[in-house]
């Protein structure tokens, strides 16, 4: 289970932009988060990837509660999560090669051997070729990059994902591809999905469920 | 002062934006070229809304940067835009037309940009008041108290609130900044109103009323061009649909068969419709082409299903049933 239990949490003392909000994940489930812009669900997102520590309440990954959140949480912690973002041009590394982009949680865990046949297995799945492969991200368009973050996330495998607003600068036909990647990866591995975002029609064809962010938050 | 009217609607028959033939190319290291728009043709009239609509990096927002003249240097132009004379002001050709006309009579006057991202668009550092107002005083001239009046008039024309007025961009939400960059665009009342990407990144509620927006603008008599990936917002105002690949222009249609009723003929088209989440929501197979490396036949046969030896000769814009289409194996109408 990846379960967030009245988690408040912001950027300034005193003024949280998250509060109280819970919301739970079985393992294998799909969870869509449903909010408008602002209302502070990347923020969330960012916690149940622990990227970002809340101010108060909990998240518990598979039964054990988190304590650290960015480098302080155990390596098993972290990488048991991938996370992608809405942005990939803020989410990449400009000096690296998309192949390094990928390759990049492996490097950093100590597993260089499995580089070269993850990194090839994930660019088929997410259909990026080898010329794109040896770009850097100035040189491939947005929908490209998010195929390189989508891989990156995948990488190690992770039981959980957290997905925000992971389409919104994408266009219908690479949109309706990603979503096929993550949902093929998930059947494979049985990983359990966050995906946060705005847009109703998009969440509700893709997830087991969805839920409102008033529904599961209180008003800040 | 008076707030200029609106221009008045001209009769559809005489487009207001005629662009014939063109083509954008970039030079790069080593002589290579990359065609970023090939033979691109449409016209627009006022009062009218055409969606250009396509995959990301398939040359839509090159166009739009030609049509306004901001491409960069290394840009080779080919063709004709041919905005019509309107009043005082004559005929000009936006693609071959110098700098200092562009800057001086084209840009803001007589076509206005509403931008992507309108809070990067606009200045951080000074308030949407001072922003307006220094638009109004360069564009329309207007000088002391009745600039002020003018300021609150500008803003209220796209509901943007008054209260709103002293902030800086940071403070503003998407909807605002859209708004207030909308606003902005419509200062110097130009005949043609360009959207590159108006709705990426807004959420649904804010998408659908910025589009209503702007189709209230081209319903005043304006001619409105909308670059968007954006299907659901292209269905929601445009009277025309152009789907472009590769570069090239492959299926304009009456938006009201290509979204409803018979649907696209190509069958890119086809495929970009069905992976919205509330119709099929499957992918197109593979990716487009590189625009330095394209095939000397149509550039949608790899990923095409219905392709067949002679796709590998370039097909070409041919009017049909309600439609153009770029496609050996367009679908058939039968006409009712």
């Amino acid at each position: 289970m990846l379960e967030l239990l009245g988690i408040t949490a912001g950027y300034e003392p005193g003024a949280p932009v998250v509060r109280g909000a819970s919301v739970t994940v079985a393992p294998g489930e799909s969870v869509g988060l449903l909010g408008p812009s602002g209302c502070g669900k990347s923020t969330l997102a960012r916690v149940a990837a622990l990227l970002h520590r809340p101010d108060a309440g909990t998240v518990t990954i598979d039964g054990t509660r988190a304590t650290g959140w960015r480098h302080r949480a155990p390596k098993a912690r972290r990488t048991a999560i991938g996370v992608v973002f809405q942005q990939p041009r803020l989410a990449a590394d400009p000096r690296l090669r998309l192949t390094d982009l990928i390759a990049e949680p492996l490097r950093a865990g100590g597993r260089r051997a499995e580089v070269t046949g993850r990194v090839g297995e994930l660019a088929r799945t997410v259909g990026l070729t080898d010329d794109l492969l040896g770009r850097r991200p100035h040189e491939v368009s947005d929908g490209q990059l998010q195929r390189a973050c989508l891989a990156r996330a995948l990488v190690l495998r992770p039981r959980w994902l957290v997905c925000d607003e992971m389409t919104a600068m994408l266009d219908a036909s690479t949109t309706a591809a990603l979503v096929t990647v993550v949902e093929e990866y998930r059947r494979a591995e049985g990983a359990g999905l966050l995906a946060v975002g705005h847009d109703r029609v998009l969440l509700e064809r893709w997830c087991d469920r969805t839920v409102r962010w008033t529904e599961i938050a209180e008003a800040v | 002062m008076t707030t200029p009217e609106p221009p008045a609607p001209s009769p559809l028959s005489s487009p207001l934006l005629s662009v014939r033939g063109l083509g954008v190319r970039f030079r790069m290291r080593g002589g290579r070229h990359v065609a970023a728009v090939t033979d691109a043709g449409f016209d627009l009239a006022a009062g009218e809304c055409l969606a250009l609509v396509g995959e990301s990096g398939c040359g839509k927002s090159v166009l739009a940067s030609a049509l306004l003249g901001l491409l960069p240097g290394n840009a080779q132009t080919t063709g004709s835009a041919l905005l019509a004379a309107r009043g005082p002001a004559g005929e000009v050709d936006l693609l071959t037309a110098d700098e200092r006309t562009l800057a001086r009579t084209v840009r803001g006057r007589r076509v206005g940009l509403v931008p992507q991202s309108p809070a990067a668009h606009l200045t951080p550092v000074r308030t949407v008041r001072s922003q307006l107002a220094e638009v109004l005083r360069e564009l329309t001239g207007v000088r002391g108290p009745a600039l002020a009046k003018a300021v609150e008039a500008a803003a209220a024309r796209t509901a943007y609130p008054s209260d709103h007025l002293d902030r800086y961009p940071h403070e503003l939400s998407g909807g605002l900044a859209q708004r207030a960059a909308t606003a902005l665009a419509l200062i110097g009342d130009a005949p043609l109103l360009l959207a590159d990407e108006p709705t990426t990144g807004l959420d649904r509620e804010l998408v659908d009323r910025t589009a209503d927006e702007l189709r209230r603008h081209t319903d005043d008599g304006r001619a409105l061009l909308m670059i968007t990936h954006d299907l659901a917002a292209a269905q929601r105002i445009a009277d025309r649909v152009a789907v472009m690949y590769a570069g090239r222009i492959v299926e304009l249609a009456d938006a009201d068969s290509f979204f409803g009723g018979d649907g696209p003929r190509h069958p890119y088209a086809r495929g970009l419709l069905d992976a919205l989440p509330e119709r099929e929501f499957t992918a197109i197979p593979g990716t487009p082409p590189e625009l330095g490396d394209l095939p000397d036949g149509c550039a949608f046969a790899a990923r095409c299903p219905r392709a067949t030896d002679i796709c590998a000769t370039l097909p070409v814009l041919t009017p049909g049933h309600g439609s153009s289409v770029a496609c050996h194996h367009a679908e058939e109408r039968v006409d009712a």
